[in-house]
Order: structure tokens, then C-alpha cells, then sequence
């Protein structure tokens, strides 16, 4: 072979064989190297699956039980105390508080504090006694039926098993009184009560993530991060001027939700609009602190990404958005408490469906504003002012 | 503005033994260096040698590791926020916003540093750096000389008293370099200090002093005839036929450190002139090249420069 031909072989313009695969063998080897490089993503790769069966495996219950609920015991009397004790025996419900008068009863309810309260009236051992046939209430709170169905179906045959073995009732195998169950808030049990003020929260928590969670990385990445930082600007100044924008996106963005919830679904909004304007702007900034707090942790547009994903999954898990927040153990419940959108679930169901005041949702508006303010001193100490 | 330390009232940079790593490559070793103001100060040296660095510890974007010394009379460890107030740094790269137009651009810059107007410092910038009829075009659509005058724009809009430019020419055509420096001769006749990195050897030559940087090391500075004078390199120039068939026939001759082609000439240049001497002496006599001793050109000490350093920081 002269050195011609060599040379033609080595620097052949024609298509050779097997182009297609080697092209791609080629992009292929490119990525993986890449891929090896990003350290951060690579350990998302497997922490992301991992962790999120894990997590949502075994915190996921759709038949919640020992849910919180609410006494109010008008007398106190054996028979009394024996219903309350066949009550909490059926394993759903659990004594949480005592109160003593009807509007801290309704308070408790009103706030997701409880998700039942037993009312038990003055005078009933001796109505019972003397057949009245007395009512026993338990009003649960509706807005999530999924939490309280299940309770409250199984409420009459569970305590009259549970008095039989107890007390004095053996024939007739009648209850001596009756059990009023009460769902309020959604008496009809319709899903859709629950699930848009919930998609409110949802869709918020999702775009305003992303909104700041790109736009620290994408100044680094565009270059313009270098002659920022060479002028006279401040990180908490830098924070403010890239979430005030996106609160005002966001509240249009909440508007839009709420008016369609209202006008096409007929979700209604008993409590004050003002306060659920307020609450949700509360809620749309904190979203958009910690988005803005992954954006100063992430190296690049892919990573930044990649956490709000992982931030997402679990406040659409966890918060009581698709399951009951009640249902889940402890530990989840914990969990739940650090993600805003179980706050403002809280909140927004409350107001929309069960006429709450700023009063009853004290905790929830504290626990907003120290997430808030936890993510925007995380993000001001993270920001680099530097090119270290 | 007289509150300026007066201590160092003619000095705009003094730092003394800066020294930078990264992830455990000295990037800038033990750099002392010193600016008058309202001079014009080039930094020379090949890519990677540590001129970035400098320039960003000079104003704040980075913390030296160690070395200490002050930017027109601010500490630049401690002042970094006083510092950037009175610095416009104009980058390497083009950092800003593309997806702003010109004005957008300038009148964002202006607010940051505070002007009482923005809008009309933004539109006497405009004028003054010559993109009247451009001020709504997307500064990512500029072309590469428009986007340069843009930036300078932008980093002298706060009035700076120094300005850092990072190869503020690299990839721009003569006559927008040539307007360039003007415009940056007209800028230090007003009192400013320009500290500018550059590879363009006439540009060197437009710098009131230049200081060559090489492998994260000073190497030399001074005025160009001061830094050619003190490199006591030896240099002839050589014309005639056939120059190539010379020049590498000279390469590597003990006493001759350096070959390099200008045009039809070549420079032979050694740091011992009697050792260069006795290298050429055998080619002296053929009548086919005409050999001339000259000066050493800024380019041909640059190249000696960083020839030495490599054999010593290598």
C-alpha cells in the first residue's frame, strides 16, 4: 500500500462504515464523561429514587388512624367515660384535648387542630337510662374525606361491639342512643372541596421553585455574575431584587387559580378573601425564598433543577395535598411540618371551606414566616460575594 | 472625593507579595507591584499566567491567600465593598446582560451604583460612547467591537477613579482597537488610572508603564524603554534571500536564544551579546544576508521573558 493510499484511509471524507453507530458511540462515550464529572448529579441519580420510595413507602396511609380529636364532656359519668374509651379502643380516634365549651370545640376544628370532636351532653347517662335514646355528636372535619371516611363509616358497628363487651347493654343488641355523626365543612364528601384549594398551593409551590431556582446559576453561567459582583450590590439586596418580581407573578398566578377553583369547580370561599390574599402571598414568597436558597447552594441550571424536583415530590407527598396528613407516622408528620405547603394546605382548605380566621391559623402563618425567614438567611449567607 | 486617603494621594494601586491558588496551583506568586494614578498601566504576559487573578483580587472578586496592600487607599482585604464603588472592572468576557438592550444595560448600572438619574446618565453615555441609534438593541446583538464599547461604557458610567480592564481588545477589529485606546487616553488625561491586560505588543506601547507577568510571577516593569534597556538582550536583524534556510540553521546555536521572523527580516538575539557574536560570526560574511545591530523589540524581551521563566518556575 503505497503512503497515498494510507493517507487516503486515514483522512477519508466518505461516509464509513458503520457512520451512524460510530457517531453515536462517539456522542455517547462524550456524555458519560460528563456525566461522571457532575459528582452532584450523579448522586441524584441513585439519592433520588432511594430515598423517595423509601420516604413515601412507608409514610403513605390512605386509612389513617389515631386521628386527633376533640372531647367535649358536658358530664362526667361511667357511661361516658366507657364510650370514650370504646371510641378510642376502635383505634381511629385519639383524645387529644379536652374542652370545655362549644367554641373552642369549633375553634379546634376550625383551625385542623382535630380532626373530630365527640360532644358528649349533659344529662345523658340518665337519658340513656331512662331510654331516651339520647345523641351522642361527633362532628368530623370533611374537607379531606379520605381522612375522616373511613372513622366515620365505621363508627356505629365499632362502638356498639366495643360497649358490648363492656357494659350493661346485651339484649337488645341496640345502642341506647344514637351517634350523630357530622361531617362538616363537606357534608356531600365531594373530593373536589378538597383537591382544588390543595392545587392552589400545589401549583404555586411548583412555578415559583423554578422561578429563583435558575437565577443565581444562570448569571454564573451567562458570565454576568462576574461583573456583578465587581459593583456595589449586596447579597440581601440581590435576593430582594430577584423575588419582589415573581411575587407579584405569583399572585396573579394564585388569582387565576382561585377564581377558576371558584367559578368552575364552585369551591367556595367562606373565610375572608383579604386573608387568603394576604396568606397566600406569604406562602408564594416563602416558595420563592427557597428556591432562591437552591440557587445560591447548585452549581449549575441542571442541579438546580434536579433539588427542586426533590423538593416538590415530597410537598406534594407529604404536606396532606394527595393523602392524609393525620394518616402518616411521626416521623412523617415532621417532615410534613417543614414543607410550606402543608401550612398553607392548612390554611387555604381553611379558609376556603371552613370560613377560618388569621386567629385559628395562628400556627401555620408563624410557621410560614420561620421558614421564610430560615431560607432567606441560609441564601444571604450561602451567596457568594467572591470568585473563590 | 477628597476623602480618599490622602496618604496615598498620587498611588492608585500598592499591594505587595499577593498570592493566589487554586485547588493547590499557584496561580499568582508573591506579586508586588505599584500604579501612580492617572497613568496608564499595561499587563502583559501569556494566557494562564496569573494577569485575571491579579486584576480580580485588585478588586475585591477575589481573596488573596496571602500579600497584602490597598486600591486607591482601601485595604483590599477588609474595604472590597469601599473599593468597587470607586473601580469599574470591565471583564474578559462580556458580562452584561445580553437579553437587556444598550440602555436597559447602562441605566441597571447606574441605579446600582446610585446616580441621582439614572435615565440621563445612561443617555449622556450613550452619546459619548458613540451607540446613539443602538441604545434599544439587545446588547447580545451587538457586534463584537459595539459590545466592547458598550462595556467600557458601563464600567466608567459611576465615575470610577480606576478602571480594571481585563484584554478589553481580544477579538476586536484595528479600527475599533485604535478608537478604543483613544478613548482611554482621553479618560486618563481626565485623571483616571486604567490598569489593562493585553497581548498586543502596540498596545504595550500606547501604556505610560507595563509590567510582564509570566507563570504567576512579576518579571519585569517599568517604562517600555526602561523594561527593553534592563532585559540586556542583544539583537541583529537580518535581511536578504532566503532567511528560512537561516533561521533554522541558527536555532539551537549555543549564544543564540532566540530566532523569530518579522516579515522578510529576522531577529537573532542572544543574552550574551560576545557569545551571540561568536554564534553569527560564521554567516557575517555571506553576502546573500545583510545583518544590522539593532534594539530588541518589546516582543522579542516578552518571548526572552517568558523563555527564562519557564526554565525557572517550571
Amino acid at each position: 500500500m503505497s503512503a497515498t493510499d494510507v493517507y487516503r484511509q486515514n483522512h477519508d471524507v466518505a461516509e464509513p462504515r458503520f457512520g451512524f453507530w460510530r457517531r453515536s458511540y462517539a456522542m455517547l462515550v462524550k456524555e458519560f464523561i460528563q456525566l461522571r464529572r457532575d459528582r452532584v448529579s450523579f448522586a441524584m441519580i441513585v439519592m433520588i429514587p432511594v430515598m423517595q420510595l423509601l420516604l413515601f413507602g412507608y409514610a403513605i396511609n390512605t386509612t389513617p388512624r389515631n386521628l386527633p380529636t376533640a372531647v367535649l364532656l358536658q358530664e362526667d359519668s361511667d357511661l361516658a367515660r366507657s364510650i370514650l374509651k370504646a371510641l378510642e379502643n376502635t383505634s381511629y380516634f385519639r383524645f387529644t384535648r379536652e374542652v370545655h365549651d362549644v367554641a373552642e370545640f369549633d375553634d379546634l376544628l376550625k383551625s385542623g387542630k382535630v380532626l373530630f370532636g365527640v360532644e358528649i351532653p349533659r344529662g345523658f347517662e340518665r337519658a340513656v337510662r331512662r331510654g331516651d335514646h339520647p345523641a351522642l355528636l361527633v362532628a368530623a372535619d370533611a374537607t379531606d374525606p379520605v381522612a375522616a371516611g373511613s372513622a366515620l363509616s365505621a363508627l356505629g358497628t365499632v362502638v356498639q361491639t366495643a360497649l358490648e363487651h363492656d357494659l350493661f347493654i346485651g339484649d337488645p343488641p341496640s345502642l341506647p342512643f344514637e351517634i350523630r355523626a357530622h361531617a362538616r365543612y363537606n357534608p356531600a364528601a365531594s373530593s373536589r372541596l378538597n383537591i382544588v384549594p390543595g392545587l392552589v398551593g400545589t401549583i404555586l409551590t411548583m412555578t415559583m421553585l423554578i422561578f429563583t431556582a435558575l437565577s443565581v446559576t444562570r448569571e454564573v453561567e451567562r458570565g454576568t455574575m462576574e461583573s456583578l459582583l465587581s459593583m456595589p450590590i449586596k447579597p440581601i439586596e440581590v435576593m430582594f431584587g430577584k423575588i419582589i418580581p415573581y411575587v407579584l407573578v405569583g399572585f396573579v398566578q394564585a388569582t387565576l387559580i382561585v377564581g377558576i377553583g371558584v367559578l368552575l369547580f364552585g369551591v367556595p370561599i367562606l373565610g375572608s378573601l383579604l386573608t387568603l390574599a394576604l396568606l397566600s402571598t406569604l406562602f408564594i414568597t416563602t416558595n420563592l425564598s427557597i428556591g432562591y436558597t437552591f440557587s445560591t447552594i447548585v452549581q449549575n441550571q441542571l442541579q438546580a433543577m434536579q433539588l427542586s424536583m426533590m423538593f416538590f415530590l415530597p410537598s406534594i407527598l407529604l404536606s396532606g395535598f394527595m393523602f392524609p396528613f393525620m394518616g402518616m407516622p411521626v416521623w412523617a408528620q415532621y417532615i410534613g411540618e417543614g414543607l410550606p405547603l402543608t401550612h398553607y394546605i392548612r390554611i387555604v382548605r381553611a379558609i376556603m371551606l371552613k370560613g377560618a380566621t388569621i386567629q385559628n391559623l395562628q400556627y401555620d402563618t408563624i410557621a410560614l414566616i420561620a421558614l421564610m425567614l430560615l431560607a432567606m438567611t441560609i441564601a444571604v449567607t450561602r451567596f457568594r460575594r467572591t470568585l473563590d | 472625593m477628597s476623602t480618599i486617603a490622602t496618604n496615598a494621594a498620587d498611588i492608585a494601586i500598592n499591594v505587595e507579595g499577593l498570592s493566589k491558588s487554586f485547588s493547590g496551583r499557584e496561580v499568582v506568586h508573591d506579586l508586588s507591584m505599584q500604579v501612580k494614578r492617572g497613568t496608564i498601566y499595561g499587563f502583559l504576559g501569556p494566557n494562564g499566567s496569573g494577569k485575571t487573578t491579579t486584576i480580580r483580587m485588585l478588586c475585591g472578586l477575589l481573596t488573596p491567600d496571602s500579600g497584602e496592600g490597598t486600591c486607591l487607599g482601601y485595604d483590599i482585604r477588609r474595604d472590597a465593598d469601599k473599593i468597587k464603588r470607586q473601580v469599574g472592572y470591565m471583564t474578559q468576557r462580556f458580562s452584561l446582560y445580553q437579553d437587556l438592550s444598550v440602555r436597559e444595560n447602562l441605566e441597571f448600572v447606574a441605579r446600582l451604583y446610585g446616580l441621582p438619574d439614572a435615565r440621563a446618565a445612561a443617555r449622556d453615555m450613550i452619546d459619548r460612547i458613540g451607540l446613539k441609534g443602538r441604545e434599544a438593541q439587545l446588547a447580545g446583538e451587538l457586534s463584537g467591537g459595539w459590545k466592547q464599547r458598550l462595556a467600557l461604557g458601563a464600567c466608567t458610567l459611576p465615575n470610577p477613579q480606576l478602571l480594571l480592564l481585563d484584554e478589553p481588545t481580544a477579538g476586536v477589529d484595528p479600527k475599533a482597537r485604535r478608537d478604543f485606546w483613544n478613548e482611554i487616553h482621553a479618560l486618563a488625561a481626565e485623571g483616571l488610572t486604567v490598569l489593562v491586560s493585553t497581548h498586543y505588543m502596540d498596545e504595550a506601547e500606547r501604556c505610560h508603564e507595563i509590567a510582564y507577568i509570566a507563570y504567576g510571577h512579576l518579571l519585569a516593569h517599568g517604562t517600555v524603554d526602561e523594561v527593553i534597556a534592563k532585559s540586556a538582550l542583544s539583537t541583529y536583524t537580518v535581511t536578504g534571500d532566503d532567511i528560512n534556510t537561516l533561521s533554522a540553521e541558527l536555532l539551537g546555536k549555543p549564544g543564540i536564544d532566540m530566532v523569530a521572523p518579522f516579515g522578510t527580516s529576522l531577529h537573532v538575539s542572544g543574552r550574551d551579546q560576545s557569545a551571540l557574536e561568536a554564534a553569527i560570526a560564521p554567516y557575517r560574511d555571506n553576502e546573500n544576508w545583510h545583518w544590522q545591530h539593532s534594539e530588541p523589540s518589546l516582543e522579542d524581551v516578552f518571548i526572552d521573558l517568558m523563555g527564562r521563566s519557564r526554565d525557572n518556575f517550571q
